[in-house]
């Protein structure tokens, strides 16, 4: 179902943003942002507090002028349209419902501000989407977190607009409802067809509803793609670490043969795909998901091409049922991570001698001069 | 009244020996309370009612003699005092109203860090005497004084006067230096609640507001005036209560044409020997009356909505 079904919409476009930058005195938010915005996709602004993804969707939104920089909607320039002439509106992070009105008038605002005479039809088909047309007549102070945040997203979407911004939208509300409402958000925005610009600092959140994601870092963009391809070949340290977790190896390369780098790491060979790789000369810093990775007792058990790293030993072990996980401590003192699926084979306890391997293929590589551990403490403050 | 014994209680888990308790102690709070409201409000209430249908004079002692002709008295031969008085403090609130808006929502929107030391300087000025302040307008106003000056070097006294604002080349003593002064010192009685209801709004209601096609216009129209409304109600009549009864702006910035009916009961009490019975029926004349217009006027603004 498309858009012009639903919401009778006619027309559109991208959503474009070139060079934007906003200034705050000597601090930058955001620094010479430039992105196009597919009109129709749910698209994911992620990153820690502080990174400049509020203040971007503030700017698209109207609230906040850029202090460089335009931003185009289709063909049109809205840069220096006032919030409400821009065919843009906001999912607030609180909500911000008007708490004087009733849920029917919240949900028709937008509309009567613009003259809709009619606004029965519309606001009761809205509720209907959100599926709480019964709770019309009562008071935004009545409803609770959850179904606050649907109202703020009807009052949002009944007004048609072109791109629909939602500034953390979930993040007051508890792990169960947020998991049931990110759903229900792609079950809408795929309804609606409308594009969703959706700011998180919650990566699953991201990962789950989007179609493509923007990790911002520092009021930039560290990487842009979809959710797979963020995961499977970041190309920052910052990436690898803020969206799920990487065990990162300094390694240094040694040659380069079909594709393949051959690299040195803790005094032992490994092997990493060529395409897989940022940098194949000198320092890199060799990247695998735990997830990937797993543990033996004895080096036989490698299968054949495998990475193997030996002399590990395992420090932690958390049976959490689906799978185990694995703290092993190198021998230089650097701690490796593994998650490995439960499969009935045997759970090593602390203390154990393990060797750790991966297939080669599902490694990665990075520039060597980068800080290997940015983006994981960012990734915990956002958690907290 | 709800006591922990007279909850239902399944039967086995009560003890057999306890006696139903009586809870004194919201009792013993509200004592102090209503024993001053009985001494200063409730009695003197009483007398007055009472006085209003007594008659006899200064020398020869007041009997309760149930004289209702006092009324008539108090409310035919004090028209132009009872016109005044509700003129002079319905224009009073009015202008508050319009000044204290704008006033408390630049404090408590664009205030920022500044907001106590701007709301403790809308309060300095009640540190001196409310008599000394009105005085003080004697000087702001007098024939030689800036505003005199400025009025007429712009010919607008001209005009204050024809509209019976001011009188002659005057500003002093007349309804013109009244109102000012009644201004002046209720004005802070305005901005408080107001600031206080403003204060609470959640600036990110601006900004919602902003997001659904309003101007700032609108914003304040749609948003903010009616979730301001508690203070509103509250600022006005915190207003038009006190300047109802108030008669020293009217003594001291006014001239005998612009008396009030605070001047009228004073006089009748402390300077006529038989004023005390159609004084005390000014005086309910009044109560009632500024009841019955406030009452009215939070019924209609139907406040049980927004407070």
């Amino acid at each position: 179902m498309s858009s012009h079904d639903v919401l009778g919409r006619t027309e559109g476009g991208d959503l474009r943003l070139a060079g934007l930058t906003k200034r705050y005195g000597s601090f930058t938010a955001v620094d010479d942002l430039s992105l196009t915005i597919p009109q129709g996709s749910f698209f994911a602004l992620l990153g820690a507090s502080g990174c400049g993804k509020t203040t971007t969707l503030r700017m698209v939104s109207g609230l906040e002028d850029p202090t460089v920089g335009q931003i185009f909607l289709g063909e049109q320039e809205v840069t220096d349209l006032k919030p409400y002439r821009r065919p843009v509106n906001t999912v607030f992070q609180n909500y911000a419902l008007f708490p004087h009105l009733d849920i029917f008038e919240n949900v028709a605002f937008g509309l009567r501000r613009r003259g809709v005479k009619d606004v029965k039809k519309a606001v009761t088909d809205m509720l209907d989407l959100v599926e709480l047309g019964h709770l019309a007549k009562r008071k935004p102070t009545q409803l609770s977190g959850g179904q606050q945040q649907r109202i703020a997203l009807a009052r949002a979407l009944i007004n048609q607009p072109q791109v629909l911004l939602l500034d953390e939208p979930l993040g007051a509300l508890d792990l169960k409802l947020r998991r049931q409402m990110q759903i229900e958000l792609k079950r809408i925005q795929t309804e609606v067809g409308l594009t969703f610009v959706h700011v998180t600092h919650d990566q699953e959140e991201a990962m789950t509803m989007a179609d493509t994601i923007a990790v911002m870092n520092h009021g930039r963009i560290e990487q842009l793609g979809s959710p797979a391809d963020l995961y499977e070949n970041p190309t920052t340290t910052f990436v690898a670490n803020f969206l799920g977790q990487s065990n990162l190896i300094p390694a240094s390369v040694e040659g380069e043969k079909d594709g393949i780098v051959s690299v040195s790491a803790h005094g032992q060979q490994l092997k990493v795909d060529a395409k897989r790789c940022r940098s194949t000369s000198g320092k890199i810093i060799l990247g695998v998901r735990p997830e990937k990775v797993q543990v033996a007792t004895d080096r036989g058990e490698v299968p054949d091409g495998y990475n193997a790293l030996v002399g590990g030993k395992v420090v932690d072990t958390s049976f959490i049922g689906v799978s185990t996980q694995y703290l092993v401590q190198m021998p230089s003192g650097e701690e490796l991570s593994v998650f490995e699926q439960n499969t009935g084979r045997a759970i090593q306890r602390p203390g154990a001698e393990v060797v750790v391997y991966w297939d080669p293929s599902q490694g990665f590589g990075l520039e060597g001069s980068q800080d290997i551990e940015a983006g994981a403490e960012a990734d915990e403050e956002a958690a907290a | 009244m709800t006591t922990l014994t007279e909850a239902p209680a399944p039967v086995e888990e009560r003890a057999p020996d306890r006696k139903p308790r009586r809870n004194w102690t919201p009792w013993v709070l509200l004592l102090p309370g209503l024993l001053w409201l009985t001494v200063f409000f409730l009695i003197p209430i009483l007398t007055s009612v009472s006085a209003s249908v007594q008659t006899g004079d200064y020398d020869d002692g007041f009997k309760l003699t149930w004289h209702w002709a006092n009324y008539r008295d108090a409310i035919t031969d004090f028209g132009p005092q009872y016109y005044h008085s509700l003129v002079y403090s319905l224009l009073t609130t009015i202008v508050c109203l319009a000044l204290a808006y704008p006033v408390a929502y630049f404090i408590a929107f664009k205030g920022g860090r500044w907001k106590t030391l701007l709301m403790a300087l809308v309060i300095v000025p009640s540190f001196t005497s409310f008599l000394i302040r009105t005085i003080a307008w004697k000087t702001i106003l007098a024939d030689n004084g800036t505003v005199v000056h400025t009025l007429n070097s712009l010919h607008l006294l001209k005009i204050t006067t024809a509209l019976g604002w001011t009188v002659g080349n005057h500003v002093l003593a007349s309804p013109a230096a009244v109102v000012c002064g009644m201004v002046y010192n209720f004005l802070p009685f305005t901005i408080l609640p107001l600031y206080t209801s403003l204060e609470k709004i959640d600036p990110r209601l601006h900004e919602a507001g902003a997001d659904l096609y309003c101007s700032a216009f609108t914003t304040w129209r749609r948003i903010t005036l009616p979730l301001s409304m508690p203070g509103v109600i509250g600022g006005t009549l915190l207003t038009f209560i006190p300047a109802v009864g108030d008669y020293i702006n009217a003594q001291l910035l006014g001239n005998p044409n612009t008396t009030v009916v605070g001047q009228r009961i004073e006089d009748l009490f402390l300077r006529q020997t038989n004023g005390y019975p159609v004084g005390s029926a000014m005086s309910v004349v009044m109560m009632v009356g500024t009841l019955v217009i406030v009452m009215t006027y939070i019924w209609r603004a139907g406040t049980e909505d927004l407070l």
